[in-house]
């Protein structure tokens, strides 16, 4: 039977592995004579113990000389693969530098190993040098470089899959428009809904939080009534629309690239191709119209909840009385106002969407992939929609909205 | 052969979930430096004794002696020797995917011993090579391999450590008939080099004929026989007789005295 040859294989008892002290090390010793290098091997060579030696046979490996090398392996008491590799190495060295090299003591096990070794090692060359890294400035601008091709790819794909998600669901055989109701409002209960206590809690708070820093400053100028102008138009124009976006970005957004992600790794984005639907087109589109209808209506919540807090704080810091706060708010406030901070939730909403659809869809094999994916997505799309609000707020400026 | 040297001996296993009991006293025994094909109907129970016997899930019941310790009964210490000593090839690689091929074989090496990196890279690219992957293939992710090669790699990093025993769950399903046998030969060729035992779940007829020294077959929550292919193909248990004699065994080529036996049946 073909098990004849490894029975004699030497296992070591189980104490011979490495618990503490107890470690049977690898020894080599060698001998000098006449250009005759004698090398004996001795004790355990084996993984786990081998990495002492490494440094040692390399240095015999590289300043062998002579013209016979002569190698002892009665003493071996245990050999596995890192072991005979070792050996295999010394062979090698003196191969390539002429040296006539013979082998004593070998058992039987042993000269299986080291065959398979040569047999499995033979069409590797010497040399598979992983090439050398470049210089520094080289490295930085190559990252620069990359970078902003990135950027145009982004923009690229991210168009790519705008036009794909309107035109994509345009193309099932007549049923006029492929926009799939129950998927929308399933899509809105999971981001819009949902979202609604986290959004009223943190606009509360932070209406409040404006309300309460504006009233200490005021009252030096005895203006506290004016913080009721500053509070309408600052959440009113900005801060709602901008956290309920934030917000959206990192629950949603995260949530979207995620769902693409892993779809995208199993080959399921690749399924719905093949069975001739626009992956995009289901995927990305049921999702930007849910997100398009709920950011805005959960701004105008945040909206509320902003002001609501800050009537509450007007009232217990500065003994404003809600009556006065809503009269107040009703002649500050115009509906310009509220139209300038609602305008552009559609917008945010298209680009948290896009930048989650975009990064999911870059998803790659492996679960690292997505996990990078996943940040990517939230820290670009909370990074365009403050830059998108600044641009907004220059726009609305320069045309006096 | 140590015929008498259990390398791996299970006594009185019970494995139940919930009210489902999976496995009721069942003895196995893994000889030292064999082959065991572990067939059974899906669902039997194979992967779940295999996950028993290496700890991933709980017993209600039995003892399991690994190199002669007790599993229950052994250090942490120790735990961690045996499981030095144990390599395992999940059915679908359980490669790691945010690492290439050679970081995933030095993982083992990593975790358990100080190599230093030089040497960690020759060794992954020798076990790549020992297991018939190119070198080429080291600095490759997981997602960039075939099924084939994937389940080499596994083996490659199942066999990181030089262990002495090898679980292989289904190593060849889904590969087409020839990277199947080139498998079976492969895991024939490093059990005699490499001295390995191997426990080998399989469905696949061929690798237990070629392959395989000895066959356990589970069914009834137990082991029902266990023994090489000509006590298999005697043997009156009717899944064995079905499974072993029916439409799709016909075609191996049997030795001349077994199909004799077989046809005075
Ligand atoms: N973690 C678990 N929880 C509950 N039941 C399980 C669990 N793992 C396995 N089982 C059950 O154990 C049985 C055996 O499963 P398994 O060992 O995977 O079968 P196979 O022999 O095909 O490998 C199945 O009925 C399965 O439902
Ligand atoms: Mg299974």
């Amino acid at each position: 039977m073909a098990n004849a040859v490894h029975t004699e294989k030497n296992t070591p008892e189980i104490d011979a592995l490495p618990l503490g002290r107890t470690v049977a090390k690898p020894r080599l010793e060698t001998r000098q004579n006449a250009g005759l290098t004698e090398v004996i091997f001795e004790g355990v060579w084996a993984t786990y113990s081998v990495g002492s030696i490494d440094q040692q046979m390399r240095l015999l490996e590289n300043k062998l000389s002579g013209e016979r090398l002569r190698i002892e392996m009665s003493d071996i008491s245990y050999l596995d693969t890192a072991g005979a590799w070792m050996i295999y190495r010394l062979l090698r060295s003196a191969k390539v530098r002429g040296i006539e090299a013979s082998i004593d003591g070998m058992r039987t096990s042993h000269k299986v190993l080291l065959e398979a070794i040569a047999r499995a090692m033979e069409d590797i060359d010497e040399d598979d040098s992983n090439g050398t890294r470049a210089s520094i400035l080289n490295r930085m601008l190559s990252t620069i470089g990359l970078a902003v091709y990135g950027f145009r790819n982004d923009l690229q794909m991210g168009l790519h899959i705008l036009g794909a998600a309107v035109r994509g669901s345009q193309m099932k055989l007549g049923h006029g428009s492929g926009l799939s109701i129950p998927a929308v409002v399933n899509q809105i209960d999971r981001t819009g809904v949902t979202a609604i206590p986290i959004i009223l809690l943190m606009s509360t708070i932070i209406g409040a939080i404006i309300a309460q820093q504006g009233a200490f400053q005021l009252r030096y100028f005895g203006a506290e009534i004016f913080v009721v102008d500053l509070v309408g138009i600052l959440v009113l124009r900005e801060i709602g629309v901008l956290l309920t976006a934030i917000m959206i970005a990192g629950r949603s957004g995260s949530a979207i690239t995620a769902e693409i992600g892993s779809m995208k790794m199993r080959e399921e984005v690749d399924a719905l191709t093949v069975i001739g639907l626009n992956p995009v087109g289901v995927l990305v589109f049921p999702r930007l119209v849910a997100l398009v209808i709920a950011l805005p209506l959960l701004t105008f919540i945040a909206n509320l909840a902003a002001l609501a807090g800050a009537m509450f704080v007007a009232q217990t810091y500065s003994g404003i009385s809600p009556d006065a706060f809503i009269t107040r708010v009703r002649d500050a406030v115009d509906l310009s106002t509220i139209y300038a901070g609602l305008i552009k939730a559609p917008f945010m909403a298209i680009i948290i969407g896009i930048i989650a659809s975009v990064e999911g869809m870059k998803v790659g094999g492996s679960a690292e992939s997505l996990g990078a994916r996943v940040t990517a997505s939230v820290v670009k799309s909370i990074f365009i929609v403050i830059v998108v609000d600044g641009a907004f707020a220059m726009f609305f400026a320069a045309i006096d909205f | 052969m140590a015929e008498n040297d259990p390398i791996i001996s299970v006594r009185d296993i019970h494995v139940q979930f919930g009210d489902h009991v999976v496995l009721h006293d069942l003895d196995l025994d893994v000889y030292r430096g064999e082959i065991l094909g572990f067939v059974g109907a899906s669902g039997t129970g194979k992967s779940v004794l295999l996950r028993s016997i290496l700890g991933l899930n709980p017993k209600q019941n039995g003892q399991i002696v690994v190199l002669g310790r007790d599993l229950d009964r052994i250090s942490d210490e120790e735990r961690i020797l045996v499981d030095m000593r144990m390599g395992v090839l999940f059915q679908h690689g359980a490669l790691f995917s945010s690492l290439t091929v050679k970081e995933n074989i030095q993982v083992p090496m990593r975790e358990y011993l100080t190599l230093p990196k030089g040497l960690m890279d020759e060794l992954a690219i020798l076990k790549l090579e020992l297991v018939g992957l190119s070198g080429k293939a080291a600095n490759k992710y997981p997602s960039e391999l075939s099924g084939g090669m994937i389940k080499r790699a596994a083996l490659a990093r199942a066999l990181a450590l030089d262990p002495d025993i090898v679980f292989l769950d289904e190593p060849t399903s889904g590969l087409d008939p020839i990277g199947a046998a080139e498998f079976d030969e492969l895991i024939a060729k490093l059990r005699d080099t490499l001295g390995l035992t191997v426990y080998m779940v399989t469905h696949d007829l061929d690798s237990l004929f070629t392959v395989a020294d000895r066959i356990a077959v589970l069914g009834n929550k137990k082991v029902l026989v266990a023994g090489t292919i000509t006590e298999m193909l005697k043997s009156d248990e009717p899944w064995v007789k079905s499974y072993f004699r029916g439409k799709r065994a016909r075609r191996i080529d049997l030795p001349e005295e077994t199909r004799i036996a077989c046809m005075e049946r």
